[in-house]
């Protein structure tokens, strides 16, 4: 079998995809925007639910498509798909020219711009940070304000992006309460005296082990669980954060000054799948994100024969069921041509 | 605190405001509560900038106090707005812009609600027709009043004869800004800055010398709200608002307030006289309060038209220290004097216990 | 002072700085099961003397944990320790030792609590 795939985009989802197609017999190239692979797990420090490093799950990756049948074009995004008689043309945006027999579409997410949500003055306020922010913290195993000092205070707000009418963003992004949950406690870890709460309008703890470690947060670590989105920030005179909140469950508004406010930023559909969505002619859901040919049995199907879905460009998912995704579309692949012969 | 981010969201939240050939709609309040702000708008427009605004003798309320107070439906509001229209279109122009913020939300809310159900518009003309005769165009522009200012900031900024700067210390005067939640809390887009970030005070500020402060509680409500104010068992709610703000403004030690709303400038002022009598407390430096202007009172500061004519004689808090802090030029014997005869009021004499 | 006829309303926010904890530390310290609380409401539903009166085992731990001590001062008395709560409580909550541990509280007059 000496067929041509092209992998488009090599995060998790991509570079499992690319993996397993070389292992079922496949050529395959993968194309990846940026210089390096790994995606939005290089952003990454410790993974949820048991806080390995997310080196190791790279490690994992780059050995699976470090082999011969596997070819890896980085710094650079495709910019047309064209189908012609079941043989795909792909072009890069440096014009550079490729033919391919099916296409694995792997463009991931980007996470939201928290900046859009005004009222918590991201890029205003210092200490005003994102998730991805503190995982750079961790990174260097120190959480520290602009200032340098440590911080005494620190707020989480989840749903920051998702289940907003006024983003548009009407979806669930499902990581951002465990991403919460995680993070509270390495804030407790690397800064015991550090008090912790997290503004939620719902714990979403749907995956496997979060309940538990949603648990151990409070009972081992103290963390502070208030229900109610945060709904304003503001700076007071000292430099601290003060929010606005409702703690729904007491009935009543609530304000609190704090250090540092993590901003739990939601995944949207990235900017290069929406290019390849027009350009292609592929359909996409109200929420943005690719839409798949069946919610049960074909998430990894797209509206182009040939064409499939590789992990979070269809909808957000953890790094376990992108894996599990990725690994399915190469069933999906292997029918495809199974058919046609 | 980082400026550039709020510059970029200022970016992002630019609205068209015509230059020229304004239909001019003045409040129905302001003209008891500060008279002299919306004359001051006319004599700027007029005299500084040489613009084209036109008033109509027929203009009579929006109805948009009705409405906000829960008396005139929604539908009685669009047809008297209609009839609004009607005269600018009458009269040739094409710029409506209206003195009050109130009735800028609720123009802003009826255009809205036309784009969106042409077929209200449709029925609001027929019942217009039917009860005046009249017809009208949309406006081609609606901008409140404080954007046209805004608009021009620099040109008034280039005429200034004083600036918002302390004449002793030579330091920028500390301006907290205030903008009347009909402005942009409905229709974002609608605002200069938008809603989280107002800029259409703080670009006048920021132009005429001043600092703008942000502080915790300048996002919240004057507390006037219509009905609130209006029950007398409500004013408790309404005097808290205030308070709020004033207890959150107080640590930066503002020595000016600057708004845009009809009613937030009375009650930001008036509140002030209230809370000293009841709790003995001030906000201000000195044991005195924080003078409280509109924008036009304090473009004709800037400009150096006389305190008097601009009505700062009608407010609460003396205005006479700011005066003093800029270094401003004024007769305070002629503080009370209309038509050569000088009459002395006592605030106390006004209160009915 | 002058009479208009009007008072200047209390605030009803919840100022979590000002507010003492005190009490609710008192009890995490000695029944740690406070803490995996998730506001689940069972306890409240089936509680005799919250289906009569002011009395809700749901709304006392929340307020004692955002340091709103009165209402709880006021109403933990009314607790008749049947120990119904504790049966339904899906997080294993002592929640009879929690009443006890408010009531001891408030009666050594934990720090400056209420």
């Amino acid at each position: 079998m000496n067929k041509h795939i092209v992998v488009i985009g090599a995060g998790v989802a991509g570079m499992e995809a690319a993996g397993q197609l070389s292992n079922a017999g496949f050529n395959v190239s993968l194309v990846e925007k940026d210089e390096n692979t790994g995606g939005h797990l290089n952003g990454w420090y410790k993974l949820f639910p048991d806080r390995r490093r997310s080196s190791e799950v790279k490690d994992y990756l780059d050995k699976l498509i470090n082999k011969d049948g596997i070819k890896v074009i980085s710094g650079t995004t495709i910019e047309k798909l064209v189908n012609i008689n079941g043989i795909f043309s792909l072009e890069t945006r440096e014009g550079t020219e490729m033919t391919a027999d099916a296409v694995v579409v792997a463009t991931g997410f980007d996470l939201f711009k928290s900046s859009r949500k005004e009222e918590y003055g991201y890029g205003i306020y210092d200490n005003v940070i994102t998730s991805s922010d503190l995982e750079e913290m961790f990174r260097k195993d120190k959480i520290v304000l602009v200032d340098g000092r440590v911080p005494e205070n620190v707020g989480i707000v989840h749903c920051v992006g998702s289940r907003d009418e006024k983003v548009g963003n009407l979806y669930c992004s499902k990581l951002c309460c465990i991403t919460a949950v995680k993070q509270a406690i390495e804030i407790r870890e690397l800064l015991p005296e550090t008090r912790v709460f997290c503004f939620y309008m719902d714990m979403r703890m749907g995956g496997a082990h979060y309940e538990e470690i949603y648990r151990e947060a409070q009972e081992e670590w103290g963390i502070n669980f208030i229900r109610g989105k945060v709904s304003e920030v503001s700076e007071s005179i000292r430099k601290k954060l003060i929010i606005k909140a409702e703690d729904t469950l007491a009935g009543r508004p609530l304000k609190m000054e704090l250090d540092m406010l993590v901003l739990m930023a939601g995944m949207e559909m990235s900017e290069g799948g929406r290019i390849l969505a027009k350009s292609a002619g592929l359909e996409t859901g109200e929420n943005r994100f690719f839409a798949s040919a069946d919610n049960h049995f074909g998430s990894n199907i797209s509206n182009i024969p040939g064409v499939f879905y590789a992990g979070t460009c269809t909808a957000p998912m953890n790094i376990t069921e992108t894996i599990s995704h990725a690994r399915a579309t190469v069933s999906d692949v292997l029918n495809y041509f199974k058919n046609r012969s | 605190m980082k400026i550039e981010g709020k510059r970029a969201i200022w970016s992002e939240y630019q609205k068209e405001i015509a230059d020229d050939r304004y239909f001019y709609v003045r409040s129905c309040i302001r003209q008891n509560f500060f008279p002299g702000s919306e004359v001051a708008f006319l004599r700027i427009m007029r005299e500084e900038l040489g613009k084209d605004v036109y008033e109509h003798p027929c203009h009579t309320t929006c109805s948009g106090i009705g409405y906000h107070g829960d008396v005139v439906p929604v539908e009685t509001a669009m047809t008297v707005v209609a009839r609004q229209f009607a005269l600018m279109t009458e009269a040739g122009y094409k710029n409506y812009v209206p003195s009050c913020i109130t009735s800028f939300g609720l123009y802003t809310e009826i255009l809205e609600t036309w784009h969106h159900f042409p077929e209200v518009e449709g029925k609001v003309r027929k019942q217009l027709k039917k009860a005046t005769g009249r017809e009208f165009e949309i406006p081609e522009n609606l901008a409140h009043a404080s954007d046209v200012i805004y608009k021009f900031r620099k040109e008034i900024g280039a005429k200034a004869k004083y600036k918002l700067v302390n004449k002793n210390t030579g330091e920028p005067l500390k301006v907290v800004d205030h903008i009347g939640c009909h402005y942009s809390k409905m229709f974002p887009l609608k605002g200069v800055g938008g809603a989280e970030y107002p800029y259409v005070l703080a670009g006048m500020i920021e132009e005429w010398g001043g600092q703008v402060i942000d502080y915790p509680e300048r996002r919240h409500c004057c507390g006037f709200g219509f009905r609130q104010y209006l029950v007398q068992a409500n004013r408790g709610f309404s005097i808290a608002c205030s308070k709020q703000k004033f207890e959150s403004m107080q640590p930066y030690k503002p020595d000016m307030i600057i708004t845009n709303c009809p009613g937030c400038p009375m009650f930001l002022d008036r509140w002030q006289y209230v809370i000293n009598e009841m709790e003995g407390k001030t906000y201000g430096c000195n044991g005195e309060g924080i003078p409280v202007f509109t924008y036009e009172e304090v473009a004709g500061l800037v400009l150096g038209y006389d305190p008097w004519d601009l009505g700062l004689q009608m407010h609460q808090i003396d205005c006479e220290p700011l005066l003093e802090k800029i270094g401003y030029e004024y007769d305070p014997e002629k503080k009370y004097e209309i038509n050569g005869t000088v009459t002395k009021i006592n605030s106390h004499s006004l209160l009915n216990i | 002072m002058s009479n208009f006829g009007f008072t200047i309303s209390k605030a009803r926010i919840i100022d979590y700085d000002a507010n003492d904890r005190s009490i609710a530390e008192y009890i995490a310290e000695h029944e740690p099961s406070f803490r995996v609380c998730i506001e689940c409401g069972c306890c409240s539903a089936t509680c005799t003397t919250g289906n009569f009166t002011r009395f809700s085992l749901r709304e006392l731990q929340i307020f004692l944990k955002r340091g709103e001590n009165e209402l709880v001062r006021d109403n933990i008395g009314k607790c008749m320790l049947c120990g119904k709560c504790i049966l339904v409580c899906p997080r294993g909550v002592n929640t009879r030792n929690v009443v006890t541990l408010a009531r001891e509280a408030f009666n050594k007059k934990v720090k400056n609590a209420v």
